[in-house]
């Protein structure tokens, strides 16, 4: 059991995490920085400190190399980094966690939680088979270990499916398909706001070379696609959907499906923290209440990053360096001449890198149905097994919301602690009901944060093992 | 199935799942590796006895979960390959929820 104690405890070494810690250390505060992942980098920069081979720096790109100075400034600033470091429990008092080095609990004055993205779950028939996996998962597994899959399809929107879909192209796998799910109407409504994307040309210039790089490989793009589903017994088989309004039923073979409608921030442990959320309508999810430093509504808890309101790599490594002078000023380490000082540039990048966002929220927002499927058997708890069928049920019966779904269904109560199901069910029980998804709410979480062992919570006083 | 596309800049190990002997790159993630061996599924559910697979490698998921080194319901997408390593299928095994945590 490692006990000690910091100024600053960081949860997460994602480009938040990261830019937080090196900016801390600078300032002169003691940093400890928690990650689960054996390297510094989080999702964006998975396995960047890992062996790498050319052919697959020339396959993941600059974008991905472009996070190697942040990483070097953060393994060289003096932070204390733990490396497979599993945070189940965060407080005023600090950090409590598990890991290979035995794990432990960090006293801190300040806890920044920088867990990123995750994303969006999109449950649809047939979405638990092997072989179905997010997109972003098989870009994990290119970055970290050159893994490539032919013949996959492609299923749902955003950005990052067409990035890993040129990745794919470019390191020579066949993609037998892309189903792009948006909304053809999302265009229009996306299109007042390209005046100000365009200001922060660089991104819209990179997707449109993506969307020519497709093209050109021949990958079939289809359009229009309705009530997808996917088929197989031991193993995903197929892709079936209805074409347009009025089409026929069509069927695609496969071997693998890879899933994605666009990403949404982790909440699990500022919920469970108790720190005040808000229901955010144009990126339809749950977000973290925080001012322009990452303060939220607990005066020891500032949340960064991805994980605090989606705005990418660049927004995420400047608003971890805001919330670390925020740290350094509330914790009296930074005079408020040089915190505001130090601030307004940051300040102002964050504008600048968030100004494409408004019209990539409309582009890419996911169609109403895949909030919230319309298939009866489709499974939205994965965990547990539950059917929005079941769901349904429980509304019928009078169940208000999430929290006593629990009880209806166990939807919630699996080892994923809601997190692959809390966005659709509130999205199935605020279509059923008639409310807003604002008003339907949240599960109600708790530490510990993600399962733990008795050995784990060997440092639990008696109060907390009751509650748990 | 997956493919290597690229040499491993890395050296290669032996780990070994339920008795087979597979090939991994050494610190590279597990749930990679067994992905890369065709190893399928990774485990049933407790529900119903379905299999499953990998579905977020980032370790929201917890479809991923197997024994490693005598320990249940690791994630493996969080777990680095080590030589040696001793991986066993859980099925039907029941993993720790929010409401019975680690008892
Ligand atoms: S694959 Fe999702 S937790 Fe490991």
């Amino acid at each position: 059991m490692n006990r000690t104690s910091c100024d600053l405890a960081v949860v997460g070494a994602g480009p938040a995490g990261m830019a937080a810690a090196s900016e801390a250390s600078a300032l002169g505060l003691r940093a400890v920085v928690l990650d689960e992942k054996p390297g510094p980098g989080g999702q964006i920069y998975h396995a960047i400190t890992a062996p790498r081979t050319a052919a697959r720096d020339a396959v993941l790109g600059p974008d991905y190399l472009g996070g190697l100075p942040l990483v070097d400034a953060f393994t060289s600033s003096g932070a204390d980094y733990r490396s497979g470091a599993t945070v189940w429990q965060i407080s005023e008092d600090g950090v409590s966690y598990a890991g290979a080095d035995g794990g432990g609990d960090i006293a801190a004055s300040r806890v920044l939680v920088a867990t990123g993205a995750m994303e969006r779950p999109y449950p649809l028939p047939g979405w638990t088979l092997p072989g179905v996996m997010t997109a972003g998962a098989a870009q994990l597994l290119l970055k970290g270990s050159g893994l490539l899959a032919d013949d996959a399809v492609f299923v749902g929107t955003g950005p990052l499916l067409y990035l890993v879909a040129t990745q794919y192209v470019n390191a020579g796998a066949r993609i037998e398909a892309i189903i792009d799910t948006a909304n053809p109407a999302a265009k229009w409504a996306a299109l007042p706001h390209l005046p100000m994307a365009l200001r922060q040309s660089g991104y819209i210039a990179k997707g449109l070379r993506m969307l020519a790089r497709i093209r050109r490989s021949g990958t079939k793009v289809i359009h229009g696609a309705r009530d997808i589903a996917l088929e197989g017994e031991d193993r995903v088989a197929a892709v079936t959907w209805q074409q347009g309004a009025s089409g026929q039923r069509q069927r695609l073979a496969c071997r693998h499906v890879f899933l994605h409608q666009g990403v949404v921030p982790n909440p699990n442990m500022t919920m469970a923290a108790r720190a005040a959320h808000r229901w955010d309508e144009a990126q339809a999810c749950w977000v973290v209440d925080r001012d322009t430093h990452g303060r939220t509504s607990l005066p020891w808890l500032l949340a960064a990053g991805d994980g605090a309101g989606i705005g990418g790599a660049k927004v995420a490594e400047l608003s971890g360096r805001l919330a670390a002078l925020a740290a350094a000023h509330d914790l009296g380490r930074l005079d408020a001449a040089a915190f505001a000082a130090r601030s307004a540039p940051l300040i102002r990048r964050v504008g600048a890198e968030m100004a494409p966002r408004p019209f990539l929220d409309r582009l890419y927002r996911p169609a109403d149905g895949t909030l919230a499927p319309q298939d009866e058997a489709t499974i939205l708890c994965r965990c547990e097994e539950v059917r929005r069928g079941a769901v349904a049920d429980a509304v019928a019966e009078g169940c208000p919301g999430p929290n006593q779904l629990k009880s209806f269904t166990r939807a919630g109560m699996g080892p994923c602690q809601g997190r692959m199901c809390g966005h659709s069910i509130g999205a199935v029980i605020s279509e059923l009901s008639g409310r807003s998804a604002a008003e339907v709410g949240y599960f109600r979480l708790r530490m510990p944060v993600k399962p733990v062992t008795l050995g784990d919570i060997g440092g639990m006083t008696h109060a907390q093992k009751e509650e748990t | 199935m997956f493919r290597r596309f690229d040499e491993a800049a890395g050296p290669i190990v032996e780990i070994v799942v339920d008795d087979r002997r597979i090939e991994a790159r050494l610190g590279e993630n597990l749930a990679a590796a067994l992905l890369a061996a065709e190893i399928e599924p990774f485990r049933t559910t407790p529900v119903s006895g379905a299999a499953r697979m990998p579905y977020c490698m980032m370790g929201v998921c917890f479809d991923c979960l197997a024994i490693v080194d005598g320990v249940p319901n690791r994630q493996t997408c969080l777990e680095t390959v080590r030589a040696g390593m001793v991986v066993e299928r859980q099925n039907g095994a029941r993993a720790p929820g929010p409401q019975n945590g680690g008892e």
